[in-house]
C-alpha cells in the first residue's frame, strides 16, 4: 500500500511535469493578452511529430531531436501569431475560441493526412528508460528524467522571469498592459516572443509526452482539456500557480486511475468544476 | 405568426419541399431539423444572452437519454415522452443555471465545458442505465398520432419539423418580448441593466432554462426518430459542432442556426463519405474564414450586403 502510494505520487509528479510544460506558455500568454488560445496543444503536437519524424525517419538520437521539437513548436506558434492571432487581440472571447478551435481542427486533419491516425512512437535511448532503484524501490528511469527536466525548466523559467530585464517587461505586461505600454515597453514584441517561447515549451512537452501517453492526431483536443484545467485552476499568468496546479492535477489523475479506475476522467472534471466554482480566478489568480 | 415577413413565410414553405423534391433524403432532412432546433436553443443563450457555452450537448444528451429510457422501459407514445424529456432537461438546466450565470469569460467557458464532460463521463460509467459506450438500443417508437415511422423517414421529418416549428414560434415570441430585449441589453452591458431595473441574473437563468428545454426536446426528437441513443449525444464534439453551426449561420439572428444547420449538414453528408478526419479540415478552415472575414456569419454578411445595395 505504502509503496504503491509512493509509486502513484512519483508517476503523478512526472505526469504533472509534463502537463506543466504543455500549459505554462498558454498561462503566460493568456495572462498577458487575454487571448484564449485553444490551439496551444496543436503546437505541442507539432513538436511531437517533429520528434517522431527526426527519430524514426532520419535516425536522429532522441535527445538531439528535443531541441528541434522546441524549435518546431516555437516556429509554428510565431507564424500563426503573426498571420492570424494578432488580428484578434481585441476581439471577443468567442471569436478567439472559434478561430483557435478552427486551427485545432485543421491541425488534426493535416496530421491525420500525413501520419495516419495510428499511434506514433519515438523511443528514448535504453539508458534513459532503464529502471532506477532508490531505497529498495524501482522507479521508471524515463519518469525520473521527466521530473528532473521539468524542475530544471521551471527553475530556469523563474530565473528568466524574475532576474532578466526581458522577464521584468513580461511581468509588467501581465500585471497591467496599458501601464506597461505607457512606460514605453514594446508589449507586442514581448508578447510575440513570449508566445514563441510558450509554443516552444509546448512542443517540447509534446515530444516528451510521446513515451508516456503516445501521439496521435487527436492529441490536440484530448490534452487541451488538461491544459485548460491547469491554466484555469492555476490562475492566468502565474508560473508558480501553473506548476502547483499541474502537479495536483497530475497526481490526482494518476491516483484516480490507480485507485478508482471505474470513475475514469470523472474525478478530474469534478475537481476542476469544484475548484472553479470556489475560485473562478484560479488558485493563484490575481485578476 | 401574426407579423410574419414574406421572406419568413417563404422559408417555412421551403422546408416542405423535401417531401416532394428529395424523398430519398428525408431522414437527412429530419436530422437537419433536429440540429437546427439544437442550434436555435444555443442561439437563445449565446446570440441573445451572451452566455458562451462549450457544453450545450449536455442538455441535448439528457433529453436523448430520457426519451430513450422512457421508450425502452415505460411507454412508446412519443409526444408525452418528448415533453417529459424537455422537462427533465429544463430542470437540469435550471439547476446548473444558478452556477453558470455568475461567471464570465474563461471561467464560464471552462465551467460549461466541465459540466458537459462530467455528464459524458457519468453516462459512460453508468453502464447499467445508459448502455455505456455501446449506447442505448433495443427500443422502437412505432408511431406518432397514428402515423407510422416509415423507413423513408417521411413521418420522422414531419415530426421533427413540427417540433422545430413550434419551438421556433416560441423562440420568436420570446425574442420579440420585453424579456428578449432585456436579454440583449444584458449581453451588451451586464452591469448597467440592473441599474435600469432589469434583474440580470434571474433573466439569464430563465433564458438558460428555456434553452436547456429546447436542447432536450431536440435530443429527444433525435432518439425517437432514430430509435437509438449513442454516447456521442453528450460528446464535446457535438457541443463544438453546434457552436460552429450557429456561428456559421450567424449568432443573434433567429434564422442563423437554421441556415447554418442546413449548410453544415448537407455539406457533411456530401463530403464526409471519404473520412470524417478530413471533413474537420474544411470545418476548421471555414471557422477561421468566418471569424476573419464574416464576423456575423452568413446571415450577417448577407444583411450587410443588402444594406450596402440600398
Amino acid at each position: 500500500m505504502l509503496s504503491s502510494l509512493a509509486g502513484v505520487l512519483f508517476d503523478g509528479f512526472a505526469y504533472g511535469m509534463l502537463l506543466f510544460l504543455l500549459s505554462v506558455g498558454l498561462s503566460v500568454t493568456l495572462g498577458m493578452m487575454n487571448f484564449v488560445n485553444l490551439a496551444h496543444c496543436s503546437f505541442a503536437m507539432v513538436g511531437g511529430y517533429a520528434t517522431v519524424t527526426l527519430v524514426n525517419r532520419f535516425g536522429w538520437p532522441f535527445l538531439a531531436a528535443l531541441p528541434m521539437a522546441f524549435l518546431a513548436g516555437a516556429t509554428i506558434s510565431l507564424f500563426l501569431e503573426r498571420i492570424l492571432f494578432k488580428r484578434l487581440y481585441r476581439a471577443s472571447d468567442l471569436d478567439q475560441c472559434l478561430l483557435t478551435i478552427g486551427v485545432v481542427f485543421i491541425s488534426i486533419a493535416v496530421f491525420a493526412w500525413f501520419y495516419t491516425t495510428e499511434q506514433q512512437s519515438a523511443r528514448p535511448p535504453e539508458w534513459l528508460r532503464a529502471p532506477v532503484s532508490v531505497g529498495g524501490m524501482n522507479f521508471a528511469g524515463y519518469r525520473l528524467f521527466l521530473i528532473v527536466f521539468g524542475l530544471v525548466t521551471t527553475a530556469s523559467l523563474f530565473w528568466f522571469l524574475e532576474r532578466t530585464n526581458f522577464g521584468a517587461k513580461i511581468r509588467a505586461a501581465v500585471d497591467n498592459q496599458r501601464m506597461a505600454r505607457g512606460l514605453g515597453i514594446d508589449v507586442d514584441r514581448a508578447f510575440m516572443l513570449t508566445f514563441a517561447l510558450g509554443g516552444g515549451l509546448a512542443g517540447l512537452g509534446g515530444a516528451l509526452a510521446i513515451e508516456v501517453v503516445g501521439l496521435d492526431p487527436t492529441f490536440a483536443l484530448a490534452y487541451l482539456v488538461y491544459v485548460l484545467i491547469v491554466v484555469a485552476v492555476g490562475g492566468l499568468g502565474s508560473i508558480g500557480g501553473s506548476f502547483a496546479a499541474a502537479v495536483v492535477l497530475g497526481i490526482s489523475d494518476m491516483a484516480g486511475k490507480y485507485y478508482f479506475p471505474w470513475l475514469g476522467a470523472f474525478l478530474i472534471y469534478l475537481v476542476m468544476v469544484a475548484l472553479l466554482m470556489w475560485r473562478p480566478l484560479g488558485l493563484f489568480g490575481k485578476r | 405568426m401574426a407579423n410574419a415577413k414574406p421572406l419568413e413565410v417563404a422559408f417555412w414553405l421551403c422546408t416542405l419541399l423535401p417531401f416532394v423534391l428529395a424523398p430519398n433524403y428525408l431522414s437527412l432532412a429530419s436530422q437537419i431539423a433536429i440540429t437546427a432546433l439544437f442550434a436555435l436553443s444555443l442561439d437563445l443563450i449565446l446570440g441573445y444572452a451572451g452566455i458562451v457555452s462549450l457544453g450545450h450537448a449536455a442538455f441535448f444528451g439528457v433529453g436523448a437519454y430520457t426519451a430513450g429510457l422512457i421508450a425502452k422501459h415505460y411507454w412508446t407514445e412519443p409526444i408525452s415522452a418528448l415533453l417529459i424529456s424537455g422537462l427533465i432537461s429544463g430542470i437540469l438546466g435550471y439547476a446548473s443555471s444558478h452556477v453558470i450565470v455568475r461567471f464570465r469569460h474563461l471561467a464560464l467557458i471552462m465551467l460549461t465545458m466541465g459540466f458537459g464532460l462530467l455528464l459524458a463521463e457519468a453516462a459512460n460509467s453508468a453502464h447499467a442505465l445508459t448502455g455505456g459506450a455501446d449506447g442505448l438500443q433495443g427500443f422502437r417508437v412505432p408511431e406518432v398520432l397514428g402515423f407510422k415511422f416509415d423507413m423513408f423517414g417521411r413521418t420522422a421529418y414531419a415530426y421533427s419539423l413540427a417540433v422545430l416549428f413550434v419551438c421556433f414560434l416560441i423562440c420568436r415570441r420570446v425574442i420579440h418580448s420585453p424579456f428578449g430585449l432585456a436579454l440583449r441589453g444584458i449581453r451588451e452591458n451586464a452591469i448597467r441593466m440592473p441599474a435600469i431595473g432589469a434583474p440580470s441574473l434571474s433573466h439569464l437563468r430563465k433564458a438558460y432554462t428555456i434553452a436547456a428545454v429546447m436542447a432536450g426536446l431536440a435530443g429527444a426528437a433525435l432518439t425517437q426518430t432514430t430509435s437509438t441513443v449513442s454516447i456521442d449525444v453528450l460528446s464535446f464534439g457535438r457541443s463544438a459542432d453546434v457552436l460552429v453551426i450557429l456561428i456559421l449561420g450567424g449568432a443573434g439572428r433567429l434564422y442563423g442556426g437554421l441556415i447554418g444547420a442546413v449548410i453544415y449538414m448537407v455539406a457533411r453528408d456530401q463530403f464526409s463519405g471519404v473520412n470524417p478526419q478530413y471533413w474537420y479540415f474544411w470545418i476548421g478552415l471555414l471557422l477561421v474564414a468566418v471569424v476573419m472575414f464574416l464576423p456575423n456569419g452568413i446571415l450577417g454578411g448577407l444583411s450587410a450586403l443588402h444594406k450596402k445595395r440600398q
